[in-house]
């Protein structure tokens, strides 16, 4: 049975998301409103400008609608923006984030868009070697909760991807790359896989 | 299925990757100012509102608002209008109170040709530069060679020739010119249908008509190969000039555009917070005419406009570049 994905489609780059979900077989859904978030196995929060993510999420009770979609099962996978409207806290005031996995993150982390940059990574549960993960305005982790793992953490040691169950965050984009290893990952713990990571 | 990274959009011949292929491909460090980057922040930006703001009160009321993006110039198109005279970049330290007021990217204008205003641009931190026609010319010949920076551009266009022009100058995002300053959103229609019917036809020529119709359209033969294979631009394809309410940003959007920019219609409005919050919501749920109509009551005064057909030839900024 294929899995059916839904992707934040608010703002941001969600097109990428789906056509990369829908080649490796997934039924992908855009989500702009609660009630598209039923029947799904998981969600992915594509890179966008969060302040603006989480102002058009608020106008429709989306932050609660997900976190029931968690309690009830449901994968989450935020990339970039969609790692800070994840997090329980982030160091800046503004935007309020979802809260939806138990980390703080701090946002634009490495400078504007000048200091942007692509690199090699490692991730934990991703066989076969680096991805090559493109950093944009990227924000990173800066604490996690226990039951929170750091799947990736760039060469000086800063943590730029972790997972919680079911829940995954990354501060880059795998969409913006034709590696597709990611969202195979992504695609297992929305299966409820988790034996590999 | 894990395919070998050595391509960014998933097919090993684009022009795109190959011009950027190189530059990390022999690099052991991380690298920064890619044109990867320059283009992946553009493809952050879309189904969402960029905003022309004039001061630092104004960028926190469209960031509030929602706006991906703002555009900080010291006067908006409606005004550089009305005033007339040269229009350049705007002063250092009104950019740089808006790169301190707001958290999301910030762009800025350099005229035509001007490499020099982008380079200060760049120097201050902005986010991305807008060449613009908004602005005079600084040269009649040349655009700016922009894959000498590492500051993303974004350049307008008023047909596929001239959006792929630009791509292969090095922009990393395109826009329709529509007819800045108007509040008229026709010229936009009309650019947005060129750019879109063009790759249209495009693809469906049989491939020994393409140089032709790259020489016809005055575009790099590389790039019409690609259009003509993949049906769309290589950058995202944002409308311009023009729009004023939330019913003109999601007629852009349906008509397939990736996302907005709206210049003089807020500011210019009777209640800029709530009509940009309007055109936000309209801009995600374009297709969703019950919210566009909750959306659009009570916004107060629209811009005052200007019918783009009462403009003389030389009042039309849509003409400045080539």
């Amino acid at each position: 049975m294929p899995l059916n994905i839904g992707v934040l489609a608010l703002q941001g780059d969600f097109q990428e998301h789906r056509a990369m979900l829908e080649s490796l077989g997934a039924i992908v859904t855009e989500v702009r409103l609660p009630h598209q978030l039923e029947g799904l196995d998981g969600l992915v929060i594509p890179g966008g400008e969060s302040t603006a993510i989480v102002k058009l999420a608020n106008r429709w009770g989306i932050p609660d609608a997900l976190r029931r979609f968690i309690d009830n099962g449901g994968a989450v996978w935020g990339t970039c923006a969609g790692m800070i409207v994840m997090a329980r806290e982030l160091t800046e005031p503004e935007p309020e984030p979802f809260g939806l996995m138990d980390i703080t993150v701090s946002r634009n982390w490495f400078g504007r868009q000048v200091d942007s940059f692509e690199t090699e990574l490692s991730v934990k549960g991703v066989p076969g070697g680096p991805i090559h993960a493109v950093f944009i305005r990227a924000p990173s982790v800066r604490e996690q909760g226990e039951d929170v793992q750091c799947i990736a953490r760039l060469e000086d040691g800063t943590p730029v991807a972790v997972r919680s169950g079911k829940l995954m965050a990354t501060a880059f984009h795998p969409e913006l790359t034709p590696d597709t290893r990611i969202h195979e990952l992504f695609l297992r713990l929305s299966a409820g896989d988790l034996s590999s990571v | 299925m894990a395919t070998s990274p050595t391509t960014t959009n998933g097919t090993a011949t684009s022009y795109i990757d190959r011009i950027r292929e190189p530059r990390w491909l022999n690099s052991e460090e991380a690298e920064v100012g890619s044109y990867a980057v320059k283009s992946g922040l553009a493809q952050m930006l879309k189904g969402g509102v960029i905003m022309d703001v004039v001061t630092a009160d104004q960028a926190k009321i469209a960031e509030d608002a929602g706006a991906v993006a703002v555009m900080a110039l010291e006067r908006v198109p409606a005004d550089i209008r009305a005033d007339g005279g040269v229009a350049r970049m705007s002063d250092p330290n009104m950019i740089e109170d808006i790169l301190k007021a707001t958290t999301i990217p910030v762009m800025a204008k350099s005229r035509i040709g001007h490499f020099v205003e982008a380079q200060v641009l760049q120097a201050l931190g902005v986010d991305f530069c807008d060449e613009s026609e908004v602005l005079t010319p600084a040269d009649h010949e040349f655009h700016s060679n922009k894959w000498a920076f590492k500051m993303p551009f974004v350049c307008g266009c008023t047909n596929l020739g001239e959006a792929l022009r630009r791509i292969g100058e090095g922009a990393a995002m395109i826009r329709t010119k529509g007819e800045a300053g108007t509040g008229d959103v026709v010229e936009a229609v009309t650019h947005a249908r060129a750019v879109l019917g063009e790759i249209r036809r495009l693809q469906q020529l049989p491939e020994m008509e393409l140089m032709t119709a790259a020489k016809n359209m005055g575009a790099p033969y590389d790039l019409v190969l690609e259009v003509h294979r993949t049906g769309k631009l290589p950058v995202v394809n944002f409308a311009a000039g023009g729009i004023a309410t939330p019913a003109d940003a999601a007629l852009m959007m349906q008509i397939g555009v990736d996302g907005v920019f709206v210049g003089s219609g807020i500011f210019k409005s009777g209640n800029p917070a709530q009509r940009a919050d309007a055109i936000v919501q309209a801009t995600t749920h374009f297709d969703n005419p019950d919210i566009i109509a909750n959306v659009s009551r009570n916004l107060g005064e629209a811009m005052v406009g200007i019918s783009s057909r009462e403009l003389t030839e030389s009042e039309r900024l849509a003409k400045r570049g080539w």
